[in-house]
């Protein structure tokens, strides 16, 4: 049996090995970024449907970053849509014949975690300042100091690890049904498959805004009542 | 030597995602019925109920998850198997 936790490179590219979640993420990159322009070439102010289509969509996650971060969404749009957009269609690449999603390595996963954990640190020492972001660490009481540093690397990792698992074994047991049932007998657990994908993508974007939340701060706006702001683990 | 640390693995294995899901199971379940209850007490705060259970159930699965990856790790990145 093939191990999920290593990879074959598929060519090289000069001393660099390509491997195929590699150039899934590409074909996926091409696809979201071609498929973007090519719906915003000509926005109008009497919107056509595959205008109301995208309209739609980016209000959707502009409410849904709003009700988690309680504040403006517009400097968060890009980061966290993005992410949505790249995690759901990366998950749904399995739907192609042959095509395994790249979030199905660790490595993809990585890549996106390190993404959210520098943009937390970032926006963290943009809006609060140096001192006052190296401040909240010491929140609620300077005991707490070690915790909040082993917090940060922590959530990543599980960032990491959630999406992966989640993902790798949905293609595992899908693989093992197959070779032990036949063809036509995987397809509802595809179909659950699906419905992992989004729900992965969705909570991948909200821990995501709920870390830089944190970070960024309540700014002093009223305690969201229903928000889960403490959900760090 | 290397045959009996093999079916070790694999029974190990076996074991981490069998007893690790047991927890998060239960946990699971208790967060859907409270979330269940609370939306039919409340059904106008169901989108704030939701999302938060979403969030709350990736969390519980996280646990689960972790044993998949530990049974994974002793099946196909085991250090004792030469």
């Amino acid at each position: 049996m093939k191990s999920p936790l290593t990879l074959e490179p598929l060519f090289h590219l000069g001393p660099v090995g390509i491997t195929s979640p590699v150039v899934v993420s590409w074909g996926v990159v091409a696809m979201l970024g071609g498929l973007s322009a090519l719906l915003t070439r000509r926005l109008s102010l009497i919107p056509s449907r595959s205008q109301e289509a995208l309209e739609l969509l980016v209000t959707t996650i502009d409410s849904q970053i709003r009700d988690t971060m309680q504040s403006d969404p517009a400097p968060f749009r890009a980061l966290i849509g993005s992410i949505f957009l790249f995690t759901l269609a990366s998950n749904w690449s399995s739907l192609l014949p042959g095509v395994e999603p790249p979030t199905a390595h660790i490595e993809t996963d990585a890549a996106m975690a390190l993404i959210v954990f520098v943009a937390t640190i970032a926006w963290g020492i943009r809006v609060r300042g140096l001192g006052g972001y190296l401040a909240t660490f010491a929140e609620p009481t300077w005991a707490m100091i070690p915790l909040n540093i082993v917090e940060q690397f922590t959530r990543t990792f599980s960032l990491i690890v959630r999406l992966f698992g989640n993902v790798m074994s949905g293609v595992f047991v899908i693989g093992i049904i197959l070779t032990l049932a036949g063809l036509i007998v995987p397809i509802p657990l595809m179909a659950l498959d699906l419905l992992t994908g989004t729900v992965q993508a969705y909570i991948f974007a909200v821990l995501a805004s709920v870390f830089i939340g944190a970070a960024v701060g309540e700014r002093g706006r009223p305690p969201p009542s229903g928000a889960p702001q403490g959900a760090t683990k | 030597m290397n045959d009996l640390i093999q079916a070790v693995s694999i029974f190990s294995a076996a074991l981490a995602v069998g007893l690790g899901a047991i927890g998060p199971g239960l946990g699971e379940g208790r967060a859907v019925a409270s979330a269940m209850e609370a939306i039919a007490r409340q059904p106008e705060a169901a989108g704030t109920i939701s999302r938060t259970l979403f969030v709350g159930l990736a969390m519980i699965e996280t646990m689960a998850i972790y044993c998949l990856v530990v049974a994974l790790l002793v099946l196909f990145a085991n250090p004792f198997i030469k």
